[in-house]
């Protein structure tokens, strides 16, 4: 007996809990909660969006910053937090909308509530002076021509309209479960991973491609597309007045599997291309100075396309090359200018972001790279601790230069990079579509009005009707009516 | 003719709207002065003379229709004169933003007795347009690649508008509290005896809000596909994106207030005024001091 009653009380207050969560009351507080806990992320720098503005932070707020990181203040939109407000919010939706629209649906056919005792308690209650024996029916006319639902009681008739409020109500909270499943979906399955291919180059879809990669938790490698492109030219376009970018046009000749026939594309940054669930965007560009390095007896020792990274809007960029196979070893710490221009306050810069009158500023270094300590590198960074600068030099295409006696760089012209974003995301179809629907929804319930009418014969004729939500114009209903009446 | 006579073109019928508001200004507070010493030769009925008052709030409505059409112009050539719609810059949202203002005030005066919001809203619009022509003021140049897209007309215009009835919204919202608390010490000053009752401002600020919501949840989708075939996320928790959803979260929590726990009067016109400020928020502050995709350097 005991037993039995802790028993009642355990599913009793998880029944009292449900309740809790999924009455409307939560579901605003959890929305509330998850627009306030939004500001931080738009607040703070987020690792996602922005690392190097993180580590500034940690750098010029060190005593606070430790402790904001362990409320995932730099990480909020994947806070455990955060997806603890989004995920009880998807449960309380659920759990409300779904009954609700259960209920709806078995109502379809519903007729109106019977006629109140009293009318005169109503809203925009009128007695109408009118034969009495005539009144129904012409109420009827008037109430089918407004498409009102009827119900015929004894000396009274009910009428309701507006059913389709509920209806676009309910469309709409269930959309939002469908973008919120979309969106999760998104997050699970999907990936997204970027790469620098020099123009001329071939891309070609699998793990190793990638500089960088991110997955979803249930992602698998095999998911990735078979594609492949090669990068045939990129065209950028600028304004002469402001260096201002005003086009990019990348062409590429893409096969959908590894060897099979190809197409030549267009790819911009607004018009991506599309292999199913997975979009291939144009995200950023530069240069690649193209660099022969000979060792004394004059034999080829590296020759290649070497991807620097912008650091200004005229595409001054910066990169290194790294020589592993002499004796000992040599490194570049480089600068390429397109369009080279010299001023007396900041030394050789560049003037336009198009490749003009391109130059290579190159710092010779001699000694131990660092490579064979087993820890990755950057490609973009010398690490010059065990080395010593050697010699340092301006080049123009055409140009060679020897350092030390040791051996020579030639700088043979440059070819443009892009930057790839390759993005999977199986979830956004749902996402859009249960947009669209929710903004159906949205339409209809907010500009349909519910509200009922009764017209009831007893000593005398009387009108009254009930507006859900307040929302004006049923008074006008009234009057057209009982004018109606009165005319007949 | 050339993009740099359109960018003057532009910029004079733009000048010209804001010299045809400044008289629309004076002419809505002479009559909001008239009717108010109209109202005091006849305390008692509340009936003021109105004839006076009539022919120069006529007069006002009539030089806010010519402004209306002259920025109208004036944002129209701007876009000619750059080759695109007129939406990159901070300049070029604040004068649209006037227009989208205006243009709402004038639409909702078709179907609601609002002149009495004649004088507001011009301070308004006067205060907008000063603004975006002595401190954002930007030549007109073409658009960065990524704003390339008919997604940003769609985008833009959706927001821009929805941008104007918040403002209308907010403005009805205020003078609801106003008014409130005036009656609360009993009684509204003579001015203030012409404007709608409480329970008329608090419907209109509903009818406002639920007319909006529907297009700025579309100006938000119409942001996340663009953003989508830009970016390649359709969703990135950017400031601006932030920003936007809690503005949405904000009306939405209005909207339920009102529809479902039956808020009324002064709460919801507090909650309202609140939702609006999170839109203003999101366009001052995200655009000039924040960070991410959409700060426009050199605004
Ligand atoms: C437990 C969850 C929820 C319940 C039970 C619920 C219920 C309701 C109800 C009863 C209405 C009024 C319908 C009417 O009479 O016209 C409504 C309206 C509304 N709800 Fe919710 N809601 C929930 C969650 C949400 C969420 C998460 C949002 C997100 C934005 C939302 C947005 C809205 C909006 C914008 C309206 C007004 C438009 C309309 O009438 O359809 N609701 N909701």
């Amino acid at each position: 007996m005991s037993d039995n009653t802790l028993e009642l009380t355990g599913v009793g207050f998880f029944r009292y809990l449900w309740r809790q969560l999924t009455s409307m009351r939560t579901a605003l507080i959890l929305l509330l909660l998850l627009g306030i806990g939004a500001i931080p992320g738009s607040i703070f720098p987020q690792r996602t969006q922005n690392p190097m503005k993180v580590r500034e932070y940690f750098i010029n707020n060190s005593d606070v910053a430790e402790w904001m990181d362990r409320l995932k203040l730099f990480d909020v939109y994947g806070s455990p937090w955060f997806s603890a407000i989004y995920l009880l919010l998807f449960i309380s939706l659920i759990g409300c909308v779904l009954p609700r629209s259960w209920e709806h649906f078995k109502a379809i056919g519903a007729k109106p509530p019977l006629t109140p005792k009293n009318l005169n308690r109503l809203e925009f209650y009128r007695v109408v002076d009118c034969d009495s024996t005539t009144a129904l029916a012409n109420a009827e006319t008037w109430l089918k021509k407004n498409r009102f639902r009827i119900r015929h009681n004894l000396n009274s008739i009910s009428a309701e309209k507006g059913y389709a409020r509920e209806t676009g109500n309910l469309l709409f909270h269930l959309s939002l479960i469908v973008v919120l499943i979309g969106i999760g979906m998104s997050s699970v399955l999907g990936m997204r991973g970027e790469a620098i291919v020099n123009i001329g180059e071939r891309f070609i879809n699998t793990p190793t491609s990638y500089d960088n990669l991110a997955a979803g938790r249930f992602f698998k490698v095999e998911n990735l597309n078979p594609f492949s492109l090669t990068l045939t030219n990129f065209k950028a376009e600028y304004d002469l007045g402001t260096n201002a970018p005003i086009d990019y046009t990348l062409t590429a000749s893409v096969s959908d599997v590894v060897g099979g026939a190809t197409t030549t594309k267009i790819v911009k940054v607004n018009s991506p291309l599309t292999f199913s669930s997975t979009r291939v965007y144009l995200q950023a560009n530069g240069y690649s100075p193209l660099v022969t390095v000979r060792d004394k007896s004059n034999a080829v020792i590296f020759q290649g396309a070497v991807p620097f990274l912008p650091q200004d809007a005229n595409l001054t960029s910066a990169g290194t090359i790294k020589i592993p196979d002499m004796e000992p070893q040599i490194g570049f710490v480089g600068s390429f200018i397109p369009t080279a221009d010299r001023s007396a306050s900041r030394g050789a810069f560049s003037s336009f972001p198009e490749a003009l009158d391109p130059r290579l500023l190159l710092s010779v270094f001699q000694g131990d790279l660092g490579m064979d300590d087993g820890i990755p590198q950057s490609v973009y960074r010398l690490d010059t601790s065990k080395m010593e600068r050697i010699g340092l030099k301006e080049l123009a295409i055409g140009e060679s230069y020897s350092f030390n006696d040791v051996g020579t760089i030639t700088f043979d012209g440059y070819t443009p990079w892009v930057n790839l974003q390759i993005v999977r995301d199986p979830g956004k179809q749902y996402a859009l579509v249960g947009s669209i629907l929710a903004i159906l929804g949205l339409l209809i319930s907010l500009f349909t009005r519910r509200r009922r009418i009764w017209i009831k014969i007893g000593e005398v004729v009387e009108v009254a009707g009930l507006s859900k939500n307040n929302i004006e114009g049923l008074e006008k209903e009234i009057i057209d009516l009982t004018t109606w009446i009165k005319e007949r | 003719m050339s993009s740099t006579s359109l960018a003057y073109l532009s910029n004079n019928l733009i000048y010209s709207s804001l010299f045809v508001f400044t008289i629309t200004f004076f002419m809505h507070a002479i009559e909001t002065a008239w009717s108010v010493r109209g109202d005091e030769s006849a305390t008692r009925t509340n009936v003021f003379d109105r004839s006076k008052t009539e022919k120069v709030a006529r007069i006002a409505t009539a030089l806010m229709i010519l402004g209306f059409l002259l920025l109208l112009a004036g944002v129209i050539v701007r876009g000619l004169s750059a080759h695109r719609v007129p939406w990159g810059n901070m300049y070029e949202f604040s004068i649209t933003g006037a227009l989208a203002f205006t243009g709402a005030y004038l639409a909702a005066l078709k179907k609601f007795e609002l002149r009495w919001l004649g004088l507001p809203i011009s301070i308004a619009v006067l205060l907008v347009l000063g603004t975006a022509i002595t401190l954002l003021y930007r030549p007109s140049a073409p658009l960065v690649p990524a704003l390339k897209s008919t997604w940003l007309v769609v985008h833009v215009s959706a927001a821009i508008i929805s941008g104007g009835v918040f403002l209308l919204a907010n403005t009805i919202a205020a003078t609801y509290l106003i008014l409130d608390r005036m009656e609360s010490r009993g009684g509204r000053n003579v001015w203030a005896k012409r404007l709608p009752t409480l329970e008329a401002l608090d419907q209109l600020t509903y009818r406002l809000v639920a007319f909006v919501f529907p297009l700025w949840t579309f100006a938000v989708i119409a942001g996340a596909i663009w953003a989508e075939s830009a970016w390649g996320r359709y969703w990135g928790w950017d400031p601006k994106e932030t920003w936007a959803f809690i503005t949405w979260v904000a009306y939405a929590a209005y909207l339920h207030a009102r529809v479902t726990a039956g808020w009324k009067g002064k709460k919801a016109a507090w909650l309202c005024l609140f939702a609006g400020s999170t839109f203003l928020f999101n366009y001052v502050y995200v655009n000039v001091w924040g960070t991410g995709r959409h700060t426009y350097s050199g605004l």
